[in-house]
């Protein structure tokens, strides 16, 4: 599964900290600082600190300004693109998070794209995922296992929306992912009619200020700090899966422990993290999403970064279209998604 | 079977007892016959299905899925049935989902070989939880936390009945549970159980705390370490059951088989003589028994097993719990002098001169299968459950020893996001430290707060969500006894476990060794 007919092979360079553009002198996503680097996206196991120069979205770019205080960086709007000695760089929505690109490299004649994490549903916060026809696709496989099917959102969200209705004198937090998807959940909520103000545990304010900034309304958020626990009655509280089990949460009245993410699917899953309200949301593909974009590229070759390598190849393999697994140290495979 | 599967789903993510009872009742009033019958049935294990096993499963998993793609999944989710369901091509909008009953009757009707292929028909007919649900109630185990118990409170509940009422009647009564409902509804009388032979609820006893009994007033008997045991006689029909009210007459045939009287008596199981491995030992064996379906003729060789009574029930046909302890106890001695006496015998009243002289011969008893005294009150009736001021247990003081703790785990409910759950160790002659067994309990607040400061200062490694903690806080820890066990790498494991002091002051490598530990078995 590891031979490579394709020229790209001899010219990007996939290491366990990153993927080396040889030609450019640059690394996509590096996990350690690197002088030149392609950014997919703000998340944190995509976007770190201490590179030299970095060419983003002008999204990301504003969440990497906001996560670490650099502003260093060339904003490439979705779409566009600049040359590289010999190697033509443009930037394309991935349909994750805000900001969120595909990176597509074109050199020797074929076409490399780097998907980054994406994802195909319709989500208001973010540029909806555009198919690029490739040689070689570099995707992500976090949710690539068949027991992975993300359900439509609007089931969930309702789920969330009548567990408050069945509620009414406790709260529901709901844990979710700082970037990307607390915004989402947020904006879903609105997109079914609930107007109510919505409360953010502390950690969310910035973004949510960052998302609201770049057109992304999300409605009236107050910070659920230091408020009686009378004020919070019928609340849903959004808060970091990290805040979910610890003090912060003895705060509030009687909370139901909600989370949103694609992990959710997994009874055991939920049932190790407390939660009593899963809620199936991912900003992932699932792994529909990830067979049906194969199958619609039809890409020469697969390379699959990070996630469950081993059973989209394991698909690949049974439907003739040719891969090799990565396997990219350094992301996070359980508290995102 | 959408309502079954939703009501599965709540009681899986429901952590307070209450909330599930809750959602039992609320679906059991909600359900029409006899899908609730069916669905109680399944909740209180008593559902059997006997032409679906998780192999039928795993068969219709392979004739649908890639081999590979099936067992990484199933590595992945940890359970076949959920992984099957998980995976099953989603279902088509205009299709209608069977009931419960349409389930259980197409399944009991249809043979091993053809149960594979008309499951999947099934699982054609439902979306992810229903199909989770359908092969949850295909092969039994529900796993969601329920004991028959709860589920005959939530029935209580649902009908503003005693859960009493209803374990009174339960055992005479099969799936779907018609008559129970008609009773329950105001429909139909109370069902009557009539002549078969069936559980009635166990007594029980309140923990003597500090409290003097007068000794004009309670009797004393020792407390038995063994298994707590019904037997239940028509003539005809004899059955054993458990503490839980669940039947181990198949675990036991030879007690079943020795016994010739009529009617309904409590007692101990208990291991006659000193056998192999000491009398820890045979408790042990005597609870792997309990869950079998049948035993072989060595395993009733290797420990035998009788039944020490201690009260009666039912003396023939009648039934004679309400009358006075002593009164039942003359009952008893007449009942017991008629069975077989390799089998049976008659749990003896301690003869002390006064509360003190009993609390002497409590310290002195050193038989491993003493536990402690009971003490039941002359006059006390029969009842079911736990009624304060009529018995009591007074167990013997608790062994300790001095335990490292090794790693940490947080609990749930008001201790959440507190590490409370604490596995420790005891040091082998090599110097390691091997686990000898958890605990979660016999500390205040104030003591919980500092352990979890310990815990989150202390940490040198994760394991998802439990914690290694630096090997240097002794807990002095409390039990019952010591046995031999193959869950703990010591060889070792303790009963009823509970931290009884932090020993902050002592040195972690003053801390007693598994050898210390071994001692104090039997």
């Amino acid at each position: 599964m590891n031979i490579s007919r394709t020229a790209a092979q001899h010219w990007i360079e996939p290491h366990a900290h990153g993927i080396y553009v040889k030609p450019a002198d640059m690394w996509i996503d590096p996990s350690r600082p690197a002088e030149r680097a392609l950014v997919t996206h703000g998340h944190a196991d995509h976007a770190r600190s201490g590179h030299g120069a970095v060419w983003a979205t002008p999204e990301t770019l504003a969440i990497m300004a906001l996560r670490y205080g650099t502003e260093m960086g060339a904003p490439i709007a979705y779409g566009d693109g600049f040359e590289a000695n010999g190697v033509k760089i443009s930037f394309h929505p991935a349909g994750h998070v805000l900001g969120s690109a595909q990176i597509l490299l074109e050199h020797a004649g074929e076409r490399v794209v780097v998907t980054g994490d994406y994802k195909r549903r319709f989500d208001p916060t973010c540029a909806p995922f555009e198919a690029v026809a490739c040689d070689v696709l570099i995707t992500e496989a976090t949710f690539g296992l068949p027991v992975f099917t993300h359900p439509p959102i609007e089931g969930e969200i309702a789920k969330l929306l009548a567990a408050r209705e069945a509620n009414a004198d406790g709260c529901i937090v709901v844990g979710a992912y700082a970037l990307g998807k607390a915004q989402r959940v947020i904006a879903e909520l609105r997109r079914a009619g609930f107007d109510a103000p919505i409360y953010i545990h502390g950690a969310m304010q910035k973004m949510c200020d960052l998302y609201a900034a770049h057109n992304v309304p999300l409605g009236e958020l107050i910070l659920a700090t230091g408020l009686a626990k009378a004020e919070m009655k019928g609340a849903i509280v959004i808060a970091p899966p990290s805040a979910m089990n610890d003090r912060w949460a003895q705060r509030l009245p009687d909370p139901i422990t909600a989370m949103a993410s694609g992990w959710m699917r997994v009874r055991q899953r939920a049932r190790q993290r407390n939660v009593e309200l899963p809620l199936v949301i991912s900003d992932h593909a699932d792994w529909t999403e990830l067979t049906d974009t194969l199958l619609e590229l039809r890409p020469a070759e697969t390379w699959i970064t990070h996630g469950r390598t081993d059973a989209l190849g394991r698909w690949c393999e049974l439907h003739q279209l040719k891969a090799r697994a990565l396997d990219l140290v350094g992301r996070e495979e359980e508290d995102e998604g | 079977m959408q309502a079954f599967a939703a009501l599965l789903d709540g009681l899986i993510y429901t952590r307070s007892r209450d909330h599930k009872v809750r959602l039992i009742a609320d679906y059991l009033r909600t359900t029409p016959d006899p899908d609730r019958g069916w669905a109680l049935a399944a909740l209180a294990g008593t559902l059997s299905i006997s032409t679906v096993k998780a192999a039928a499963i795993r068969a219709m998993a392979e004739e649908q899925f890639d081999p590979m793609l099936f067992r990484m999944s199933r590595d992945y989710v940890g359970d076949t049935a959920e992984t099957v369901a998980l995976m099953w091509p989603d279902v088509s909008q205009d299709v209608v989902a069977p009931t419960v009953s349409e389930v259980i009757d197409v399944l009991s009707s249809t043979s091993r070989a053809r149960a594979p292929a008309v499951l999947a028909e099934l699982m054609d007919r439902l979306d992810a939880n229903g199909r989770y649900a359908l092969l949850k109630l295909a092969t039994g185990g529900m796993r969601v936390g329920i004991s028959a118990r709860l589920a005959k409170t939530a029935f209580g509940q649902a009908f503003g009945l005693s859960v009493d009422d209803v374990e009174e009647v339960w055992h005479a009564l099969r799936p779907p549970y018609a008559e129970l409902f008609a009773w329950g509804e105001g429909k139909s009388e109370r069902p009557d159980p009539a002549d078969s032979a069936f559980f009635r609820p166990f007594m029980l006893a309140h923990p003597l705390e500090d409290g003097k009994v007068n000794l004009d007033e309670f009797v004393a008997e020792w407390k038995w370490d063994g298994i707590r045991i019904q037997i239940a006689s028509t003539g005809g029909e004899t059955r054993l059951f458990s503490r839980g009210g669940d039947e181990v007459t198949a675990a036991f045939p030879e007690i079943a088989a020795a016994f010739n009287g009529i009617g309904v008596v409590d007692g101990e199981l208990l291991v006659r003589g000193d056998v192999q491995g000491g009398e820890a030992a045979s408790f042990n064996a005597l609870q792997q028994r309990l869950g079998r379906k049948n035993v072989t003729a060595a395993m009733q060789a290797e420990y035998p097993v009788f039944v020490r009574l201690y009260d009666i029930l039912f003396d023939g046909t009648e039934d004679v719990r309400a009358l006075p302890w002593t009164m039942r106890r003359n009952r008893l001695e007449m009942f017991v002098a008629k069975l077989d006496a390799v089998r049976f015998d008659l749990s003896v009243i301690i003869e002390a001169r006064d509360f003190d002289h009993l609390a002497e011969m409590r310290a002195a008893a050193c038989a491993v299968a003493i536990e402690g005294v009971m003490l039941k009150r002359r006059e006390s009736p029969y009842l079911a459950g736990r009624k304060v001021g009529l018995w009591y247990k007074w167990k013997r003081e608790p062994l300790v020893a001095d335990c490292v703790m090794m790693y940490a785990q947080r609990g749930s409910g008001k201790r959440s996001s507190f590490y409370s759950d604490y596995t420790f160790g005891c040091w082998t002659p090599d110097g390691d430290l091997l686990p000898v067994g958890k605990a979660y309990s016999g500390f205040s607040d104030e003591e919980l707060k500092w352990l979890d400061r310990f815990v989150r200062n202390n940490t040198v490694a994760r394991f998802g969500p439990v914690r290694e903690v630096e090997k240097s806080l002794v807990l002095e820890v409390a039990f019952d006894a010591v046995h031999e066990s193959k869950r703990h790498k010591s060889g070792i494991a303790m009963r009823f476990p509970r931290i009884s002091r932090l020993r902050r002051d002592k040195p972690a490598d003053e801390a007693d060794t598994i050898a210390n530990l071994r001692a104090m078995i039997g």
